[in-house]
């Protein structure tokens, strides 16, 4: 059983006027088979927060602690974070030209793994995520990311969520950019998943309507590089009729 | 004396050695290239030394033989020297030979030749004929192993609606010296793929000029270079589109290691007046792996007519993406793994369109041996 916990977490980035703080103190705690849901407007900070989480290096940490099963995350390297069974799944994954979807999967399960998947039942696996994902098989000899559209980006982030089998995954705006059925692939996806025992799900969304497919245990209004204010699924029919103006007043 | 020049794209050529005066470095085409370190190949080095070993293992079908001085054969391609050092070798190669494929034959297998150098004191100098007979269909590999300070001249000519890969593979020992001038000349409908692959040696320069015999050509030049520390390699392609509907398709690709490590990549295409319908896009792309690297990257292009289908080229000279580094990391992969994956991501595509399926799993073991010098030990 899993706990991922951050504890006042203080982030900021350099830009050409000196370092700008994005998240002012964040504190949230997902527990094993809890999936939370990070809403807020842009600009918010939700996308550093899983940047942060993750170790981008763009992002200083100024402040605070995040911890997994009570290993100090923000001691370890990028990959080190991923082996430790953190997984984000990006908003704009990144190409990388020349590799291979399959090679890459099987790099990157030998890496989690400490060793090479068996041969047999790899594949067979690999086939299933990409056709659930309702990828065509023959995405395994494209190169990572290129030349995909943008759901097929988004649908292969969840194939690799399924393949890898992360304690917890941060899913950045996986939602955005996909028309209702793909929406509905990945959701599936990702309830999956959460369908596994003892998994955490953490989910940054602009907008409610991933949330009819995927429903979270909490809902935590993100604003001005902290939470406002959290409750359970309510909260997000309330944003829906709502919206983030009464949360962007307080902060002003 | 001197040839007069209206533009390096329109370079003059003169098989007497006096209109080839010393360069100074200070020349357009020489302005890139360490000429001390070219042991005098430009200047007055005594060419004749027999200082390479030629081998040759290949299929029926191909005769590969001597050729005195002055055979019909030598300039069949059109070649005639723009430089000294390929109007020296026109005069004073000490070896010259022929490779020749006839008409409609079919190899089933390459032809290969490997040149061993045996020492950089015995200057050589050696001029090839290689010619791929109407409709044949060919792929001609040349390997340079070892050490040695080398001159050459390599003429291609490539008969109407035949189609020929020629690689050559420059794996020369660290102190290696060569250089090298080809010339080809490809005929109606006809296709060449031509393909160079550099890793070792000291100095390597490659001029190679490509022209068109008649409408319908085809031209692919592939290359991929790996320059390690102190090491110069230069290539500077040609394509002159001299008839109508014609191809020519570039792409290098190299990766810099380690100080001082310098290539040098000059992509010119002339569009001539006649060479209406063309197509033509050349690329190069160098990744720098390491501190101390210096990568000039050169692509020209003369258009006298506008009447074609399309024209461009792209330059790109860039570090490691941290962007890509951060999202295999992510995955779980290892800082040192992801950036092998990377660099063998960057070359993969460009092995693959090589197509020798024979060269494949050479060239990608050289491209790890190559990585396993500085990229991966430095992390390890």
């Amino acid at each position: 059983m899993s706990t991922l916990e951050i504890k006042d977490l203080a982030v900021s980035v350099k830009t050409d006027d000196g370092d700008k703080q994005i998240l002012k103190g964040v504190t949230l705690t997902i527990k094993a088979g809890e999936t939370h849901a990070i809403m807020g407007p842009n600009g918010s900070g939700k996308s550093t927060l899983a940047y942060s989480v993750a170790g981008h290096p763009k992002y200083d940490i100024t402040g605070g602690s995040v911890t997994l099963d009570g290993e100090d995350v923000l001691a370890m390297s990028v990959d080190e974070r991923a082996r430790a069974g953190l997984f984000l799944a990006m908003q704009y994954p990144v190409e990388v030209p020349g590799v291979s979807v399959s090679n890459f999967l099987r790099t990157a399960k030998t890496a989690l793994d400490g060793e090479a998947p068996k041969l047999r039942t790899w594949v067979k696996d690999v086939n299933k995520a990409l056709e659930d994902l309702n990828l065509d098989p023959s995405f395994g000899t494209r190169s990572v990311n290129e030349g995909f559209s943008g759901g097929e980006k988004k649908r292969h982030e969840i194939a690799q969520l399924e393949l890898l089998d992360p304690k917890v995954a941060v899913l950045d705006e996986t939602d955005s950019g996909l028309d209702i059925d793909a929406l509905k692939v990945v959701s599936d996806g990702v309830n999956r998943f959460r369908a596994k025992d003892g998994k955490g799900v953490l989910l940054i969304t602009h907008y409610t309507r991933i949330l009819r497919y995927i429903e979270p245990d909490f809902v935590h209004v993100f604003v001005d590089g902290r939470v406002a204010e959290s409750g359970g699924p309510e909260l997000a029919e309330e944003l829906e009729a709502n919206g983030y103006d009464k949360y962007l007043r307080a902060a002003v | 004396m001197g040839l007069e020049l209206s533009s390096h794209l329109h370079p003059v050529g003169s098989f007497d050695l006096s209109d080839h005066p010393v360069p100074t470095g200070r020349e357009e085409v020489w302005r890139f290239t360490p000429l001390k370190r070219l042991r005098g190949l430009h200047d007055g080095a005594a060419l004749g030394g027999t200082g390479v070993g030629a081998e040759y293992d290949g299929p029926d079908g191909v005769a590969v033989e001597p050729l005195a001085a002055g055979s019909a054969e030598l300039g069949s391609s059109g070649f005639v020297p723009t430089d000294r050092v390929s109007a020296r070798v026109w005069h004073e190669a000490g070896q010259r030979y022929a490779v020749t494929v006839p008409a409609d034959t079919e190899l089933d297998a390459p032809a290969v030749l490997t040149l061993t150098g045996k020492s950089v004191d015995d200057a050589t100098a050696t001029h090839a004929v290689i010619t791929i007979g109407a409709h044949s269909r060919a792929t001609v590999v040349v390997r340079f192993e070892g050490s040695a300070t080398l001159a050459d001249v390599v003429e291609i000519v490539v008969g109407d609606g035949a189609q020929l890969t020629y690689v050559t593979v420059q794996d020369w020992a660290d102190d290696a010296v060569h250089h090298s001038t080809q010339h080809a000349k490809v005929g109606r409908d006809a296709s060449l793929k031509h393909v160079a692959v550099t890793f070792g040696g000291d100095l390597v320069r490659h001029d190679t000029t490509a022209t068109y015999d008649g409408p319908g050509g085809s031209i692919e030049m592939l290359g991929l270079y790996f320059a390690d520390e102190g090491q110069h390699i230069e290539h500077r392609l040609f394509v002159d589109h001299t008839a109508p509907k014609t191809k020519s398709h570039v792409v290098y690709k190299g990766a810099l290691q380690g100080q001082g490590a310098h290539t040098v990549w000059i992509g010119n295409v002339l569009i001539r007046k006649e060479a209406e319908g063309i197509e033509t896009y050349e690329e190069n792309r160098n990744l720098v792996l390491t501190d101390g690297c210096q990568a000039d990257s050169v692509p020209n292009l003369e258009i006298e007519t506008g009447e074609i289908e399309g024209a461009g080229h792209a330059s790109a000279t860039a570090r490691f993406d941290d962007e890509q580094l951060f999202y295999l990391r992510s995955r779980g992969v290892s800082e040192k793994e992801a950036r092998r994956l990377v660099v063998h991501g960057f070359f993969n595509d460009l092995i693959r369109k090589i197509a020798v399926p024979e060269l494949e799993e050479s060239l990608t073991a050289t491209v790890e041996t190559e990585l396993a010098k500085n990229v991966l030990k430095e992390l390890s």
